[in-house]
């Protein structure tokens, strides 16, 4: 049985993940851990914890294998300006 | 997760011991400038750090500037006017010591940062001709353009560059391993620190650490007031596993303590109380001096200290008439008029004028190389910036010439918390130091966040590399005495504990984490009584005494987390203490109590607080203790102003 946790911090693409573990070993908070089938990408063990820096993806040596995700509540607005002047015309 | 073996080889059992003339404790930004001091006056260093030291730490991933680089070639400041602007700011209630440290080797440490191959100039020539860039040093500045005493910097590229310097230098460090305990000369409290105990956080094994001298850079304490079982690394501002471990073994110890009775309302970063720092709509800090509009896109005004409306973008960054200076940033909160600098208009005043919320960041108007330089550089170069901030929102379509970024709260902070959430920020309380940066245990010296009013990335490089290099005078002259065989063996019964106990009848660090958060929210408070403090205290001794007992981990990493909660247990218990000592209130110390005594004759006093037998002993010490500061600096740092190594 599994559970949907509150936050999916990491989300990996297997297709580019070379599985190298550099996010593993450079997280602060250690909240990864190695997969048991070599090569594949590691399992965010306790998504909770991140710390939401960034630095699996900085280290990352390949473009968009990591994906750092905000929780859905984190997640901010922006608006065009031109759209805000107009709605304050109408 | 269930059916998924713990990977690595569990070593409970095992047993390291690693010799030094100089251990670090804590590898973050003052950790790696302390080793790199003590190396190069040749020493042999270990570092201990419990994450990983390349990107550990507060400032790991990023800082886009760097405050009171008063000596830096374009300063109109000096080093003392700087620090005597800081101890005004908060009525003598500030480390003095460690920030002349930062205002007078500040700008030293970053050109030594530079030469590891961090970037503080804008070599790509990027900015050539804004006002905030020096086109002869092509270095860049924040805030005052008058003054130039903060400096824009590329953080980014600052702790690979230092892990290279400690790999070069011979450092052994020693990654993922907990440090637990200080050791001290015959096991007695209070006696000679003469190293450290560990456990590594993936296997479980337990370390020795045996030096001549220490130097303590953790973290300053957190998750005091403010726990979410579900999302514990958005908790606090500071990253997850930094929650003031060394505040706690250094209380065990019988390390003195300051200023432990001031917290602060919360502010930054606990789940659902905040949005993401620096991404959401503000003008602070990196985002300063982003225009703020309201919702029909009316901009609300920028005035400086006397009212005057500031109709020129340029102007937000000049002192008011008949200023010298005036300071923005980390330990500025609601600054003092002398150094009070430009805002935009308080946001009630906003609202009684009909200006129709939300209100937005506004970059679109701005001179180009503002914008610029807020989105692309600051916001990418500061911690947690590069990636989900600037990465995340470009690709997603924000473009700053076009979109306004909402603000959410009322203040700049973009939170909302209640008023018993408190936390350790703003010039929070911490070791007690003299002019060498030694704590009161011989041996040991504190630099960074240990320290008491401790604030950012340039206090703790300046204060870190300061400590070291007194912790290895310290070194070049003492023995390496041994460890007290039973220290280890009480330490190791300590640690291991939660181990043994059944986990279907046990309790686990997050709900013991948030008990003492509640604990602490309902009777250590906005409002202190001494009645509620005293239950308070008698609940954490509760919960020390019976239910620490009953605690169990599944693996290393849970214990880890575990024995970090059991550090938040105990500077819960210094905070009470401290509170209990302080009888009056306090406005510099943000201490409110409903039962203040009329005596006075504690005001201009710090009180000083350290555990000896069990008990905690307090002594009240005068705020300007440290004296004249260029006089003391000097007397103390010959050496190093001569240019010794």
């Amino acid at each position: 049985m599994r559970e949907m946790p509150a936050a999916n911090p990491i989300i990996f693409d297997s297709s580019k993940c070379i599985g190298c573990n550099r996010c593993m070993e450079i997280c602060q908070v250690d909240i990864f851990l190695p997969n048991p089938e070599k090569g594949k990408h590691p399992i965010v063990a306790y998504p909770g914890e991140c710390w939401y820096c960034g630095c699996c993806v900085m280290e990352c040596p390949v473009e968009d294998a990591i994906k750092l995700r905000h929780p859905l509540m984190n997640r901010v607005h922006w608006i065009d300006k031109k759209l805000l002047m107009k709605q304050d015309n109408e | 997760m269930y059916d998924y073996k713990w990977p690595y080889p569990l070593e409970y059992d095992k047993e390291e011991i690693i010799n030094a003339d100089v251990l670090v404790l804590g590898g973050g930004i003052a950790g790696c400038m302390a080793a790199i001091a003590a190396a190069r006056a040749g020493q042999k260093v270990v570092l201990v750090e419990k994450g990983a030291t390349k990107r550990s730490g507060a400032g790991g991933s990023g800082c886009d500037h760097w405050e009171s680089a008063a000596t830096n070639p374009c300063s109109k400041v000096t080093p003392e006017e700087l620090t005597q602007a800081m101890l005004h700011d908060n009525e003598g209630f500030n480390n003095g010591i460690s920030h002349y440290i930062e205002c007078r080797e500040g700008y030293d440490r970053l050109l030594d940062i530079e030469k590891m191959g961090g970037k503080i100039r804008d070599t790509e020539d990027e900015f050539v001709g804004a006002e905030f860039r020096d086109d002869e040093t092509k270095l860049m500045f924040a805030y005052d353009y008058e003054n130039r005493f903060t400096l824009r910097i590329w953080g980014t590229t600052f702790k690979p560059a230092m892990y290279k310097e400690l790999k070069r230098l011979g450092v052994n460090i020693v990654d993922r391993v907990m440090v637990t305990s200080l050791l001290t000369e015959g096991g007695a409290q209070g006696a000679r620190c003469v190293g450290a105990t560990g456990i590594h956080t993936r296997t479980g094994k337990f370390y020795i650490f045996n030096a001549k001298s220490s130097i303590m850079c953790m973290s300053r304490p957190a998750r005091v007031w403010l726990f979410s079982p579900e999302l514990p690394g958005l908790c606090e501002f500071r990253p997850p596993q930094c929650i003031g471990d060394g505040h706690a073994m250094g209380w065990r110890a019988g390390a003195e303590f300051n200023m432990m009775e001031k917290s602060v309302p919360a502010e930054f970063s606990a789940s659902g109380r905040s949005y993401p720092p620096y991404g959401a709509g503000n003008n602070h800090n990196t985002w300063y001096a982003a225009s703020i509009i309201d919702s029909r896109g009316k901009e609300i005004p920028y005035a400086d200290r006397d009212g005057n409306i500031l109709e020129d973008v340029k102007d937000r960054f000049r002192p008011a008439k008949g200023q010298k200076f005036f300071m923005k940033g980390g330990g500025i909160d609601f600054p003092k008029y002398e150094i009070e600098g430009p805002e935009t208009l308080p946001f009630s005043k906003m609202i009684e004028e009909g200006y129709k919320l939300p209100f937005y960041a506004d970059l679109t108007k701005l001179p180009e190389e503002e914008r610029k330089v807020i989105w692309g550089m600051m916001v990418g170069e500061e911690g947690k910036t590069k990636v989900p901030i600037y990465g995340n929102y470009t690709k997603a379509g924000f473009d700053p010439s076009k979109h306004v970024l909402q603000c959410y709260g009322t203040g700049w902070t973009s939170a909302s918390f209640l008023p018993q959430e408190r936390q350790l920020f703003g010039l929070p309380g911490g070791f007690f130091n003299d002019w060498t940066l030694s704590t009161n245990i011989e041996g040991l010296y504190a630099a960074g966040d240990a320290l008491y009013a401790s604030d950012c990335y340039g206090h703790a490089a300046a204060t870190g590399y300061y400590a070291g290099r007194h912790a290895a005078k310290y070194a070049a002259v003492n023995e390496l005495k041994k460890w007290d065989i039973q220290q280890i063996e009480e330490e190791k019964n300590r640690v291991y504990a939660p181990l043994k106990n059944d986990p279907d009848m046990s309790i686990g660090w997050k709900e013991l984490n948030m008990a003492i958060a509640k604990t602490m929210q309902n009777y250590c408070g906005e409002v202190k009584y001494d009645d509620l403090l005293k239950v308070g205290l008698s609940r954490l001794k509760e919960y020390e005494e019976k239910i620490v007992p009953q605690t169990f981990a599944y693996n290393p990493h849970e214990l880890t987390r575990l024995l970090e909660v059991f550090d938040i247990l105990t500077v819960s218990q210094i905070i009470i203490e401290a509170s209990l000592a302080r009888k009056i209130s306090m406005k510099p110390l943000y201490f409110k109590r409903g039962d203040s005594i009329e005596d006075e004759s504690s005001k201009d006093k710090l009180i000083v607080i350290r555990q000896s037998n069990g008990k905690a002993v307090t002594r009240e010490v005068a705020v300007d203790y440290f004296g004249d500061l260029k006089e003391n600096y000097e007397k103390y740092n010959q050496d190093y102003i001569r240019g010794d190594r």
